[in-house]
């Protein structure tokens, strides 16, 4: 099982995190454990530029042979960019999913979610914990 | 030895001239230029004998139930027998045109079919309409939000299932615009019954179930959960996937089900045909008789006939162009005829009678049932959970070497609720010496996964190709050939 | 005991290893109160002889009509190869490729149906089929709407041109996921799709698609450049509803309309597969088929084969993009489609093999000209004239001075299929029946149809 959790970010209950861009705007992407997981990626979808999201929306679907999953945002905003990258090499998100293999990013609305979200050893706690 | 693309066979100007047509004596004069195709479309262009000899070639490298023992899980591969599609191919039944006036020794056979079905289900309405399971699992479920509908009890859209559901049921409860809420079985396999009765209410539109399940042990206590799903309002349907385990034994009607789709392709051994066609008729109670999907084989003054939107107003409506899988449908009435009354009981029992056997040889031979305190259905479920620790190697390892003793291999990875798991279905149409000669090759491969668990893990060995390469499969999509510029 | 092998020997030998004293103890897990089933109502069993000898009865019975009746299923000869080898054990009673090694030749078969689909229809991916022509427009219409994200309906226009059974089955599989189908009218000189009408229903709001068929469901040409144009400009998609046959000689569906933003052809095509070698056998089964663009791949239904290699680098074939469909994506698979029609499939293959593109072609317009020769022949008759004057492939509707249904009943007598009667379907035609004759039509066919129905017409009182 992977444990790759790092510090500096927020995670969720499914899997995605959340790093603060700290200028209003955050990056999504979804954790090492997640891609584990899922195994080799064959396509990532990302939602549209410009697309207004609403917290547990699902906004992207990573595919792999044995398994589509579906993205939920963890935030409310706006999507201000996203990664076009993982059309072409959605292995991007196996070997890099905090870095190359982000998904988008998301200009924050008003309402802050953090109290949903997991900090990095609260995460690490719920993925040991037996399914 | 790689058998070409039937593309790659064609030369430009060959032809299977026999096959074709008189020549017309005057062209399509009539087409406009702008609605003309500019360039033939890129079809083969090859001999007769090379037709016949490529997919014969073809055919020599399937696994089939007429050359292999075939035991997969849930999926009823029994003996097809010839005169079924013999009888079923007689001209006058393929050359009729279903709008043609209704041909009544065809519809006989149709009409009878649907009593039969009609007797072993316990259902008062049988459609022969739906033309695959998943199409009488559709039916199904839109029968039941109509008749929640008719009574403008719009509140209930709510399909319950259990957790190891087949994959159909939630996805039919969507295509329903239904919602769907998993309860949870115990460690016996049986439905958690508290669990159920908290999930039921005023949303609950019926709840989907197998019996037995899909977990290959019969639900005990469903005239409980028939109580309580309906003093909640609710209906219960019945997935017939599974009725080659109690055909003549126990009808669905009986224990309470109000709905039923059978596969007749399982349990009345109509062909796979590499995937279909299948057909998915409908037996529906009292209470679904008016919604019943058309068109259903009836009687007029005297004469079969095709009962319509006319005849059947509350009708869900048609799912197919014409009559279903007609031909299908067809098969399956041969076959009970030739089964009889007496050959529907014994399909359950031997059916039993060679899963339990099975299941007895296979424990004793080292392998761990998933339910080890209940007796198996008419298939029954191995979890390979302590030899994929031990030998690091998966089901589906133990799967892919079976092809190479000359078996088809089970079922795996459903239901997913079991780890590492073989779902066995033999049929009641294998001899003992077939059976002894898988339990032979499990045998030999779990000696095989102590000394040498490579052989498992690079398996299969023996078979036109090795294990493919799904990744590249769906990253570089090739699924259609495309002639060279 | 029929298809049982076991012997008494084998029984007690089983039982013994079981530990049960009995067959009846193996379903001790049944409640007894639900037990004792009645079977009274199926008949005793009976050996293959007297199943042969009942059902030849009954085929015999039924007998065999001179057949002129289209309507979405077309007689054609079926060349004597194509079911000799779709009925082979192996393709016949193989169950579904899921184990891809020992499924090769079912798998090849499939990649090879869906390479010549998509050469058919001008378009990039097949899938391994649908259960028929009239429930692959309704995943059509469920996967336009998937499909359309831009458009903010589910609002489907449906032209009177398309078949009509093809809309109920459409609505019958759609509606309960709230797609709403807008029936447009036809022009009634020509019989094709009123462009008048379909802007007027495009005024009341928009919508995700429209459905062209071509040929029509009276046998007519649509003008099917100008109809994907106005489609595209209005941000609908295009779903072709297309004839097999009819590819051979007509503008596939990937190449109709001009280039509207670099946006050309039709998005989903689909159509009934039965032409293609499959025998009309009262009503089923057939196949449905359906292609769509490279770009909208994943939101197709239905099974999909791709080529690739296997672990010592030679090609192979195997299930591919598996995660749309239901037993992984379960609630939110594409449908919840298992099966494909394969033995369907397989038959088709092989008839498109032999035929090739000349031989299709010379179906084709095999076809067109019988059914030239038939309107032309029954248009001699007082009283029966054709209604449209579109060109047409292999059907057309002929006006009569009188109901069809009498006519049509008389016609079975004599043993011709003479037509379809439109009085349910479209009763603003009048007296009127839509004909076919394919390339099975002798001229003394169509003589001895022509024959008859002008001494019925003669010898009965008109209207």
């Amino acid at each position: 099982m992977s444990e790759n959790v790092p510090d500096d970010l927020h995670y969720t209950r499914t899997h995605e995190w959340i790093r603060d861009l700290a200028n209003g705007q955050v990056e999504i992407g979804i954790t090492d454990h997640a891609q584990d997981a899922l195994g080799d990626l064959v396509f990532v979808e990302v939602p549209q530029v410009g697309r207004e999201l609403k917290a547990g929306e699902a906004c992207a679907v990573v595919e792999s042979v044995k398994a589509a999953s579906d993205v939920y945002s963890p935030v409310s905003g706006r999507v201000v960019a996203r990664n076009d990258a993982l059309t072409q090499q959605p292995e991007l998100l196996n070997s890099d999913p905090y870095g190359a293999g982000w998904l988008m990013r998301v200009a924050r609305g008003d309402a802050p979610a953090g109290s949903a979200l997991l900090k990095a050893a609260e995460y690490l706690q719920y993925i040991k914990e037996p399914a | 030895m790689r058998e070409p693309l039937i593309f790659e066979l064609s030369r430009p100007g060959r032809r299977a001239a026999s096959q074709f047509p008189p020549e017309p004596d005057s062209g399509p004069a009539n087409i406009p230029a702008h609605l003309r195709r500019a360039t033939a479309p890129a079809l083969p262009e090859v001999s007769e004998l090379q037709v016949v000899r490529h997919y014969t070639r073809l055919s020599q490298l399937n696994f089939s139930i007429d050359s292999h023992f075939y035991p997969l899980g849930s999926c009823t591969m029994k003996y097809n027998p010839k005169a079924c599609n013999t009888y079923a191919m007689l001209p006058e039944f393929t050359g009729r045109h279903p709008l043609a006036p209704e041909p009544q020794g065809f519809l006989a056979c149709m009409y009878e079919l649907q009593e039969m079905l009609k007797e072993i289900t316990g259902m008062q309405g049988v459609s022969l309409a739906p033309m695959a399971g998943a199409q009488g699992e559709f039916a199904g479920v839109a029968m039941i939000r109509a008749f929640h509908r008719a009574r403008n009890d719009h509140a209930r859209s709510e399909i319950i299932v259990p957790q190891a559901a087949h994959g159909t049921n939630p996805a039919t409860a969507a295509m329903c615009g239904c919602t769907v809420r998993e309860i949870p079985c115990d460690a016996s396999g049986s439905i958690d019954l508290e669990a159920l009765g908290a999930a039921v209410g005023p949303a609950t539109a019926g709840i989907m179930l197998t019996n037995p399940s899909t977990l290959g042990v019969f639900e005990r206590r469903i005239g409980e959960v028939a109580r309580i799903v309906h003093e909640a309002g609710g209906l219960l349907y019945y997935d017939g996937a599974n009725l080659n385990a109690i055909l003549g034994k126990v009808r669905p009607g009986d224990m309470g089900f109000d709905v039923i789709h059978m596969n007749l392709h399982k349990t009345f051994s109509t062909p796979h045909g590499g995937g279909g066609p299948g057909s998915g008729a409908v037996g529906v109670g009292p209470r679904l008789l008016p919604f019943l999907p058309i068109p259903l084989a009836g009687v007029r003054q005297g004469g079969f006939c095709w009962l319509a939107e006319a005849d059947v107003p509350g009708s869900i409506g048609r799912l197919s162009g014409f009559m279903g899988n007609a031909g299908v449908n067809l098969r399956a009435y041969i076959y009970m005829r030739m089964l009889g009354r007496q050959g529907m009981v014994r399909v359950a029992e031997f059916a039993a009678l060679n899963a339990n056997y099975l299941l007895k040889r296979l424990t004793d031979a080292g392998y761990e049932a998933a339910y080890p305190t209940r007796r198996a259905s008419h298939e029954f479920i191995i979890t390979l959970r302590s030899e994929s620790r031990r030998y690091e190697i998966t089901a589906m390892d133990v799967a892919k070497r079976l092809l190479d003793f000359g078996v088809h291999a089970p079922t795996t990875y459903f239901p997913l609720l079991v780890p590492e798991c073989l779902l066995i279905e033999p049929t009641e149409t294998e001899s003992k010496e077939e059976l002894d000669r898988f339990c032979d090759a499990m045998r030999e491969i779990r000696r095989e996964m102590q000394r040498d668990p490579e052989k498992l893990r690079s398996a299969p060995h023996t078979m036109p190709v090795r294990r493919l390469d799904d990744v590249r499969a769906a990253k570089q999509l090739d699924i259609a050939w495309k002639p060279a510029c | 005991m029929p298809f049982i092998p076991h012997t008494e020997a084998d029984v007690s030998e089983m039982l013994s290893t079981i530990g049960a004293r009995s067959i009846d103890e193996l379903f001790e897990e049944i409640p007894a109160e639900f037990k004792g089933a009645s079977l009274a109502g199926v008949p005793a069993a009976r050996g293959e002889m007297e199943v042969a000898r009942l059902l030849t009865e009954r085929a015999a019975a039924d007998g065999r009509l001179l057949n002129f009746i289209g309507a979405g299923a077309y007689e054609h000869h079926i060349p004597a190869p194509v079911w000799a080898i779709a009925t082979r054990g192996e393709f016949y009673s193989a169950y579904t490729p899921y184990q891809a090694e020992a499924s090769q030749g079912t798998l090849q078969l499939i990649y090879e149906y869906q390479s010549m689909i998509c050469a058919l229809t001008g378009m990039e991916a097949a899938n391994a089929s649908l259960y028929d022509g009239a429930s692959a427009l309704a995943e059509a219409c469920l996967m336009a709407v998937r499909a359309n994200r831009g458009s903010e309906s589910r609002r489907i226009l449906v032209p009177r041109t398309v078949n009509p059974t093809y809309l109920k089955v459409a609505q019958s599989i759609a509606r309960n996921q709230g797609v709403e189908f807008e029936i447009t009218e036809f022009e009634r000189r020509s019989g094709r799709v009123d462009m008048g009408a379909l802007r007027r229903a495009r005024g009341g709001g928009p919508c995700t698609a429209l459905v062209i068929q071509q040929p029509n469901f009276f046998g007519n040409l649509e003008e099917v450049d100008a109809l994907t144009d106005w489609a595209h400009t209005h941000g609908a998609l295009v779903i072709a509803v297309v004839n097999p046959t009819s590819l051979a000689l007509y503008k596939p569906p990937g190449e109709w309309g001009g280039t509207n933003d670099g946006w050309r052809g039709a998005d989903i095509v689909c159509g009934e597969g039965q032409p293609l070698g499959v025998p009309l056998a009262c009503g089923g089964p057939y196949f449905g088929f359906m292609a769509t663009r490279l770009s909208r791949v994943r939101q197709m239904p239905g099974r999909i084969v791709g080529r690739t290699l296997d672990a010592q680098g030679r090609p192979g074939f195997t299930l591919t993009l598996q995660p749309r469909e239901q037993h992984i994506r379960r609630g939110k698979a594409t449908s919840n489609i298992c099966t494909n029609q394969g033995l369907l499939v397989t038959a088709a293959t092989i008839y498109l093999s032999l035929l090739g593109p000349a031989g299709l072609g010379r179906v084709a317009a095999a076809c067109a000209e019988r059914t030239e020769a038939l309107v032309r022949a029954l248009s001699r008759i007082p009283g029966i004239s054709p209604a449209f004057d579109s060109p047409r492939f292999h059907e057309a509707v002929l006006k009569l001075d009188r109901p069809a249904a009498p006519l049509l009943a008389a016609l079975a007598g004599r043993g011709i299929a003479g037509g379809l009667d439109l009085a349910a379907s479209h009763p603003e035609l009048g007296h009127a029946m839509l004909v076919c004759a394919t390339e099975t039509k002798l001229d003394e066919d169509i003589e001895s149809y022509a024959r008859a129905l002008r001494d019925l017409l003669s010898t009965c009182a008109s209207r």
